[in-house]
């Protein structure tokens, strides 16, 4: 098993961090992980993205062309990288920061209302986790054990009183992610 | 098995550097690598096993902070990227000279000039030429993960105690601010007076007893025949680096018709080509130089007898494909080589590596055999 994947979006979304719990969560499943970031001057309301690949043997280019699957949380990033998700492959986006939706048949397209529903959770912050839940749901790659134990490692002791309100979000993307499958 | 952890490359350098019992580290903040400071800086080594993390006002002051106290035989080690490692070229010349250990890691950056803060390999020469004056080398390591970055720091204070040489880690923005997942060495104690004394009592300022001669450390000789005296030493050390140091992976060579050569993050573009090259039916290998001074030549002219062509894949113009030509015209083969290369901090992509290939040995791929001059 090999997933290559891009999450891209705003900066300040949390797309380097969802990345780096699914990352931490792969370690914990015993895999090979690679957690590559475009980095540069831009900060919070920039673009940011993350290339991550979960493996479970040794993962070559952390530069890649294509993806097994796009998490896509802006409008900008939808124009650069619906292009890129393989033949096959799965597209999840929130269609709150896409304007125009994807418009591919040849791949698996899921609509993640994140930002609503973070924000009837009363909490916006937990906008990417419900995401990652979301994903997780279709691409069923890790468990939520390892998910938990994930979460564990990758936040500091001091927020680790959040880790519930984490895997509740995470449930909570489980439950809402569409398919929305074009013909 | 030690600790698993995910971290930047940036961040494991700085880890690496505390658990394998480094003394001391001096260095001034500079992206893609200011990682490795903000890590020691937040670990405060110094309350755990007592080692010294100093930021300079400069480069230029970071490695004459590094000169003076290698002087004592303790570990040390600097970081920079390009720009920065410019700025201590001369100090790394002296410190050669003076024949000194340390370790230097140059997280590099697109240039020329301040360039970008992009990846980039366009110091290769810088780093296995000499990019100060002088006729010295360094042991250049070049990690290709995060794992690698981790392993090269106890590595390369081995070598250059080994050698009594300057060992350099010659990294790129990529691996610098990649996480992966790596396995952390377990701590070990820095080395104790009477250990130090015992390795290097007859070369390092240890402090003078009235038993044993003065130690003096200085890379200045004003008699030119004890001058060359000194350069023929150098000169018969850097040749058995060359015996014994040459560290290289090849990846599916064994019936490789085309051979990529890259190292570092290319090396991992190249992996990846490599399995799009075989998928595509092209018997393609990597050769990966680990050790880029002392360089894999006779591993390269060993694949050069069956090779009909050698594609370097540098995130430069072009540099290392001197010493593979070097290689194998010295071997007298006639297999071609070639260059591919993204500069300015563009990491190239696999699909590029593998159209490159067949663009450029497209006279091999359509004739089956090798093209003479």
């Amino acid at each position: 098993m090999t997933e290559e994947m891009i999450i891209a979006g705003f900066g300040g979304q949390g797309v380097l961090s969802m990345g780096k719990i699914l990352a931490y969560s792969g370690i914990m499943e015993d895999k090979e992980v690679t957690w590559f970031p475009s980095y540069g001057p831009e900060m919070r309301g920039g673009t940011a993205n993350v290339t991550v690949i979960v493996s479970d043997t040794r993962i070559s280019s952390p530069i890649l062309q294509e993806f097994d699957t796009a998490i896509i949380l802006n409008q900008q990033s939808m124009d650069k990288f619906e292009k890129a998700v393989k033949p096959g492959g799965t597209l999840l986006y929130d269609p709150n920061g896409v304007i125009n939706p994807p418009t591919r048949t040849d791949i698996n397209i899921y609509k993640v209302e994140a930002t609503k529903t973070a924000v009837e959770m009363g909490n916006p912050k937990v906008f990417n986790m419900i995401v990652f839940g979301s994903y997780l749901k279709v691409r069923p790659i890790l468990s939520l054990d390892n998910v938990e134990k994930g979460l564990e490692k990758s936040l500091p002791e001091r927020y680790h009183k959040l880790i519930p309100l984490n895997l509740e979000a995470i449930k909570k993307g489980q439950e809402i992610v569409a398919d929305v499958q074009l013909v | 098995m030690g600790e698993l952890r995910l971290m930047k490359g940036n961040e494991v350098l700085a880890e690496a550097a505390i658990r394998c019992g480094c003394d001391g580290y001096f260095g001034y903040p500079i992206t893609p690598q200011s990682e490795v400071m903000e890590t020691l800086m937040a670990r405060q080594p110094w309350n755990e096993t007592g080692m010294t993390v100093l930021q300079a006002e400069s480069e230029v002051a970071s490695i004459n902070m590094v000169y003076g106290a290698a002087a004592t035989g303790k570990k040390i080690m600097t970081s920079s990227s390009s720009p920065g490692i410019s700025l201590m070229a001369e100090g790394i010349s002296y410190i050669a000279g003076a024949e000194l250990p340390c370790l230097i890691v140059n997280v590099q950056r697109g240039g020329p000039g301040l360039g970008t803060i992009q990846p980039s390999q366009a110091d290769y020469f810088q780093s296995v030429k000499g990019g100060g004056h002088g006729d010295y080398k360094m042991i250049v390591l070049a990690p290709a993960s995060v794992q690698e970055m981790n392993d090269f720091v106890d590595l390369g204070f081995e070598l250059a105690f080994k050698y009594r040489n300057p060992a350099m880690i010659l990294a790129d923005g990529a691996i610098g601010q990649m996480m992966e997942k790596v396995e952390l060495a377990d701590q070990k104690p820095r080395w104790t007076k009477e250990q130090i004394l015992e390795m290097s009592s007859d070369w390092a300022t240890t402090g003078k007893t009235a038993d044993r001669k003065k130690n003096i450390v200085t890379s200045l000789e004003m008699d030119s025949d004890k001058m060359e005296e000194n350069n023929r030493r150098f000169q018969e050390k850097y040749r058995k680096m060359e015996e014994e140091e040459v560290r290289y992976e090849a990846i599916q060579c064994d019936d490789a018709e085309f051979v990529i050569v890259a190292f570092g993050t290319s090396a991992r573009v190249c992996q990846k080509a490599v399995e799009i090259a075989r998928a595509k039916g092209l018997k393609v290998g990597l050769l990966r130089p680990i050790t880029l001074f002392p360089f894999p030549k006779k591993a390269i002219q060993e694949l050069a007898r069956k090779a009909k062509g050698f594609l370097s894949v540098e995130m430069s113009a072009g540099q290392m494909v001197e010493d593979i030509k070097l290689s194998v015209y010295e071997a007298g083969s006639n297999a071609r080589v070639n260059h591919f290369g993204r500069m300015g901090g563009i990491i190239p992509t696999p699909t590029e590596v593998v159209e490159a290939l067949e663009e450029k040995f497209s006279w091999e791929l359509s004739y089956g055999v090798k093209r003479s001059y």
